[in-house]
């Protein structure tokens, strides 16, 4: 039977990775890392976890490390944020070329300079465009959840991508909060066992990651490009079996209040639940205010999210990272294209938020939501606006 | 919901008193999160540590800046850092120290209902270290009410093993010793 559980979200995260049976963690364990490997050593080093543990020299190496034991047909984990996320980043693209069901924790942080070990979603979009399916928690219920989910779909032979679950550093990672924790029966009739049709076995040699020359490179990205957007179906059928087992339904694009929504506000990660606040606040005081959050980042979900907001006059679209100098921040940028291919034309506004571990509060969503409406009253051009910044 | 901030030095236990006041009240069927004040730890210099309890799920993630209580586990913070800032209208104030309340306002200004009782001679005395995060969460809930003493059995002896029995006796003791001001 689950179990409910008080536990940091960090700690919560290991027990769900050796709840899935994996084979073989590497990971570097120094700041920037959580307590997420740490506890997965403990687990592995006291007997609790039969697995291998590798506790490399960096980074570079803990990714490296992942793409020879997942090609080996291991099932694999490893953890990372920030500026360690920076340096793995080179064999990011590589396992995700490679096809590799690695998963991956990402504690995202703010990158350097200056130096900040606090949260924001800058790592989470310098790895954009490695080609990984990437998913974003909102607390750590989901933080667990989505750990089972991400082996279950990226080890699906339909799929074959490594997975990353996005979870707000410090914000979520170390917070101690109340969680459904699964139990080893419940955890196994959702995930199979993983049986790679394709491994590198000296008795079956084949060759992996050969140099793609420009007669073939195009056709592997296309391959690639084709293989994300067909996982977007194995995704959600996943969720969907998850919620059937277990009472807890997950969506590419959740919505709160947003069916006759006015001005609709734009999240992604751990704000979402305080907006929910502010979102309630506003809708006792009278105003017409709903939200969507946004949980898979990659593959994006266009669809659903245009269906979430096309019926509103306004919105505010929130990005935790700053696209230095470009048009907007990488989430508006997305939601823009993809108003602009439907020929929708709602007022929108995109507010840069939490950068660097500053907080984002009820206050300030009623303000960016009263924002919104008077910006687009007053005709202002639109435009990204950094908020809470100290004069 | 009640919103809590304990104030102690790095390496007195702070962060461990929010922790265990969350999974206390989580052990008892509450909603809690606990969380420090994000940054490099520092053994010795002011640190905070923040606690929500409620009885419904709580949907905020933005820090404390207005808590219900405050809890001041070493007396030599009340010289350096405002306590009661941020404190709500009739929040109290649970504190260490040897001194009395009356002795107390007129040193440092206290305005906050107060909840005092001799942590350290209590640690001292029980466990021969003084270290009162432990003894601080008896005076806590003697003086909050938020949830019954025993709350806290399970997660010291999960926490501390060997010596969960002498931080238990320490925070009964303080639970008993606590006098709260009306």
């Amino acid at each position: 039977m689950a179990k409910r559980i008080g536990m940091e979200v960090s700690i919560a995260a290991a027990e769900a990775v050796a709840l899935a049976d994996v084979d073989v963690i590497a990971a570097y364990p120094i700041t920037p890392q959580t307590h997420i490997v740490e506890h997965l050593s403990e687990l592995v080093a006291n007997g609790h976890l039969d697995a291998e543990f590798i506790p490399v020299e960096s980074e570079h190496s803990a990714m490296s490390c992942c793409v020879g034991s997942a090609a080996a047909g291991a099932r694999t984990f490893t953890s990372t944020s920030s500026q360690g996320y920076a340096l793995m980043s080179e064999i990011c693209y590589i396992a995700a070329g490679l096809r590799l069901p690695i998963v991956m924790l990402t504690a995202n942080r703010a990158l350097s300079a200056p130096i900040s070990i606090w949260n924001d979603h800058a790592d989470m979009m310098m790895s954009r465009d490695t080609g990984w399916i990437q998913t974003v928690a909102e607390n750590g219920q989901e933080v667990i959840d989505l750990v089972f989910h991400a082996f279950r779909v990226a080890e699906d032979q339909r799929v074959l991508l490594p997975v990353i679950v996005n979870l707000d550093g410090f914000i979520l990672s170390h917070m101690i909060e109340p969680m459904i924790l699964l139990d080893k029966e419940e955890v196994d009739r959702y995930l199979p066992p993983y049986r790679p049709k394709l491994r590198l076995d000296p008795k079956e040699p084949i060759t992996m990651g050969p140099v793609g020359m420009p007669e073939v490179y195009t056709e592997s990205k296309v391959a690639h490009d084709e293989a994300l957007k067909a996982s977007r179906a194995v995704i959600t059928e996943a969720w969907k079996e998850f919620g059937d087992l277990f009472g807890r339904y997950y969506h590419p694009v959740e919505t709160y209040k947003t069916e006759d929504a006015e001005t609709i506000l734009i999240t992604m990660g751990s704000i979402s639940e305080t907006a929910m606040t502010a979102v309630d606040a506003m809708r006792a005081d009278g105003r017409s205010v709903g939200l969507a959050r946004i949980r898979l980042w990659r593959p994006f979900p266009t669809e659903e999210l245009i269906a979430a907001v096309k019926g509103a006059r306004t919105l505010a679209v929130m990005d935790r990272a700053l696209t230095l100098n470009g048009v907007c921040g990488p989430v508006c940028a997305e939601l823009k294209s993809a108003l602009y291919d439907r020929d929708l034309h709602p007022y929108l506004q995109n507010y840069i938020v939490g950068l660097g571990g500053r907080d984002v509060t009820v206050q300030n969503f009623m303000e960016m939501s009263d924002g919104v409406v008077e910006a687009a009253e007053r005709g202002a051009p639109m435009g990204y606006e950094i908020i809470n910044v100290r004069e | 919901m009640v919103e809590i901030r304990f104030h102690g030095r790095g390496g007195q236990g702070a962060v461990t008193s929010a922790e265990l006041t969350a999974l206390a009240a989580i052990e008892e069927g509450k909603f809690a999160q606990a969380f420090p004040s994000f940054g490099p730890e520092r053994r010795g210099a002011p640190v905070m540590a923040f606690v929500r309890v409620s009885e419904q799920q709580i949907r905020t993630r933005e820090k404390i800046y207005e808590p219900n209580i405050v809890v001041v586990l070493d007396p030599s913070l009340l010289e350096i850092v405002n306590v009661e800032a941020g404190l709500r209208e009739g929040g109290l104030v649970v504190l260490n120290t040897s001194k009395s309340a009356e002795e107390l306002r007129r040193e440092t200004g206290l305005k906050a209902r107060l909840a005092i009782v001799d942590a350290t001679k209590i640690a001292l005395e029980t466990m021969r270290l003084p270290i009162t995060n432990t003894t601080m969460l008896g005076a806590l809930l003697k003086a909050s009410g938020i949830m019954p003493i025993d709350a806290l059995r399970s997660p010291i002896q999960n926490r501390f093993g060997p010596i969960a029995e002498k931080n238990l006796a320490a925070c009964l003791r303080a639970f008993d010793e606590t006098n709260v001001e009306g």
